[in-house]
């Protein structure tokens, strides 16, 4: 227990040092103002990992998120311009992507496929789809009405809707992995799948209820990007698949399963988001900032890598954890 | 299916061979496109109708495939040498694949250009570039300097940080940096034509130059989510988002004031211009060759370079005069 907290309370640390690092070259950064920023601007990443985070304590991975939103993002701009109203559209992307998580977690669940070639495959097909549906044609900002763009940074209590989605979002996983028995079934299916099924739990079943629940977010994130950026193509949020895995690693997330919680996944989302953010601010060159974001990676993953990990297989990790 | 196909096609080979003795003295021109039913085409043969009429003696047939293949394109190639076009004006899907047919246009007597995406050199007997890098580097600058009487900083937000186009306009943007006095270049920054990390950047450019006057984003998807970052944080008025964008994508930006004008090039008047030197070249007045120059009625001369290449114009400024017509075309 205590070794685990200590990686968190480890990785805020060193998200500390990194936000006073920036500050010394540009102290605007560290402004409350520019920091709720940073953390809106996260918020897509954060719900985004969580899912991740709960497929990969399954030994499974979901590499479509990315395409999932895109395709859920198209269709919300696209019901959004067929006069849907809002309170429909929000429901019904996040339906939909629950669905295309389905598809994934069912592929790997009843025909027995490796997650990560299931994700492949799908993750073309969903961006594949939204070709289909749109030819290659943009929704552009004037398509989409002043309500639809307005939720996500209609501000509340200061902060911006998007930011209260992650925070309601973070304490709603944070509870459900560690006090109802379906949290409890995604660390026991990735910390030994064997066991898991003498104490009763179906593991395809867990693992695809895991797909179900990250395309849930993708979904909903769908939603939350296109209204930000007022604009829909095919290619959005192109690559944000690697960043949310990059964001699970970082947060000690063992990629072998059954290791992990939502503050690691969350503070792994945030320690890339100061990153993200802070590059365009402190005047790096551009063509140094990309080595920039892959060094801080493989940095993360090193030290969590170098940290004594738990020996044997975890079963049931304390509830606490 | 197939015999309906060719039945149809005959049908419509002779109604032009009637058509064709019908008018016998008009020059028939084909506008071959990378396919039907896309709006920036639909506006080029806008373009070359108007050239058309102007001229009088002039036929357009407006054609392409039904999808943008090559093949496609040498299916309606070979169908125009059958009807004995005088001249095709192509916009190729593929410089190369086209070749061998406009070739074999060529050696029928047939004139042949292209125009907005070339043909390899061998295939064609010039190519009409919608615009120039020069012409484009400058008109960027001239964009943001044209809001900002008194002077101030701009930065660039261009796509990734190899890509060529892009590259080349920015060095040309500030070769003629000297040209607008009080304008000062601050940053170049990179968005990866990536919305999110467009609008990161456009934020991390507000937040770092608080003197900024304008951003140019010579790309679509910088110069969209600029305009969004500069409307998020309440600067519309203070900050000026220009550069290269499409009409149909553009419109909001303009509607709401974060972009006061943008520019890409004007497919009628390609279409126009297109027409207008096809027609040069079949009358014999102008001859493709490097150096030549080849009149274009109202959009002035083409010259030709060493690869027979020529630049059109400008690019096309868009503001709120004129965005309502053209955001429906493409």
């Amino acid at each position: 227990m205590s070794i685990l907290k200590s990686r968190e309370a480890q990785l805020a640390l060193a998200i500390a040092i990194l936000t006073a690092g920036i500050a010394l070259r540009f102290p605007a950064f560290v402004t409350p103002a520019n920091l709720a920023g940073v953390f809106n601007d996260t918020s897509p990443l954060m719900i985004l990992a969580i899912g991740q985070m709960i497929v990969i304590l399954t030994k499974c991975i979901d590499l479509s998120v990315a395409a999932n939103l895109a395709l859920c993002g198209m269709v919300a701009a696209l019901m959004n311009g067929a006069g849907v109203p809002l309170a429909l559209i929000v429901p019904a992307v996040v339906a939909l992507g629950a669905a295309l998580g389905a598809v994934n977690g069912l592929l790997v669940w009843k025909v027995g496929i490796p997650s990560i070639v299931v994700t492949l495959g799908t993750m073309t097909i969903y961006r594949g789809t939204i070709f289909l549906m749109t030819a290659g044609k943009w929704v552009n900002a004037h398509q989409m009405t002043a309500e639809f763009k307005a939720l996500p940074r209609a501000s509340l209590l200061g902060l911006p809707v998007m930011s209260w989605v992650a925070i309601a979002l973070i304490l709603l996983f944070a509870l459900v992995m560690t006090r109802t028995a379906l949290g409890r079934a995604f660390f026991a299916v990735g910390g030994n799948p064997h066991a898991a099924v003498y104490t009763g739990i179906d593991v395809g079943r867990t693992q695809c209820a895991a797909f179900v629940l990250s395309g849930a977010l993708a979904g909903l994130v769908g939603y939350l990007w296109v209204a930000r950026y007022a604009v829909a193509y095919v290619d959005i949020a192109g690559g944000f698949e690697l960043d949310v895995v990059a964001a699970c690693v970082i947060g000690g997330i063992s990629i072998a399963g059954g290791v992990g919680s939502v503050g690691g996944a969350v503070l792994g989302a945030i320690f890339l988001g100061v990153i993200k953010n802070a590059l365009p601010v402190i005047g790096i060159s551009p063509f140094w900032q990309m080595a920039i974001s892959g060094i801080a990676i493989l940095l993360a993953v090193a030290f969590n890598a170098s940290q004594s990990r738990v020996k044997g297989r975890i079963i049931l990790k304390p509830a606490e954890a | 299916m197939s015999i309906l196909k060719k039945a149809l096609t005959t049908a419509a080979l002779a109604t032009a061979l009637m058509a064709q003795s019908a008018m016998a003295e008009n020059v028939k021109i084909a506008l071959v496109v990378k396919a039907l039913g896309i709006g920036f085409f639909e506006a080029a043969n806008k373009g070359a109708e108007e050239a058309a009429k102007e001229l009088g003696d002039v036929d357009i047939i407006y054609t392409g495939p039904t999808d943008t293949t090559a093949e496609g394109q040498i299916e309606v190639i070979n169908s125009l040498i059958a009807q004995g076009v005088n001249a095709i004006a192509i916009s190729a899907n593929d410089p190369d694949a086209v070749a061998p047919t406009l070739q074999k246009a060529m050696e029928r007597g047939i004139t042949v250009i292209s125009w907005d995406s070339g043909v390899a050199k061998e295939g064609r007997q010039m190519h009409l570039n919608p615009s120039s890098s020069a012409l484009i580097g400058n008109t960027i600058i001239k964009l943001a300097a044209d809001h900002m009487p008194e002077g101030g900083d701009v930065a660039i937000l261009s796509a990734t940080s190899t890509s060529t186009n892009q590259n080349v306009w920015i060095e040309e943007a500030k070769k003629v940096l000297p040209n607008y006095p009080g304008i000062n270049l601050v940053a170049v920054v990179y968005g990866d034509d990536l919305a999110d990390k467009s609008y990161r950047e456009a934020q991390g450019l507000i937040a770092t130059y608080p003197n900024l006057k304008a951003i140019i984003a010579p790309t679509t998807v910088g110069i969209l989510a600029a305009s969004q970052a500069v409307t998020d944080a309440g600067l519309i008025g203070k900050i000026n988002v220009t550069g290269l964008g499409l009409p149909s994508e553009m419109a909001g930006a303009v509607e709401s004031g974060a972009t006061e004008s943008f520019a890409i090039w004007n497919p009628i008047d390609l279409g126009y211009a297109a027409t207008m030197i096809s027609y040069n070249l079949v009358k014999g007045t102008a001859k493709a060759e490097p150096g030549a120059e080849i009149p274009m009625g109202r959009m002035g001369a083409a010259k030709l370079d060493d690869n027979n290449e020529a630049a059109m114009s400008d690019p096309f400024t868009y503001d709120k005069s004129n965005i309502e017509q053209f955001k429906s075309i493409f």
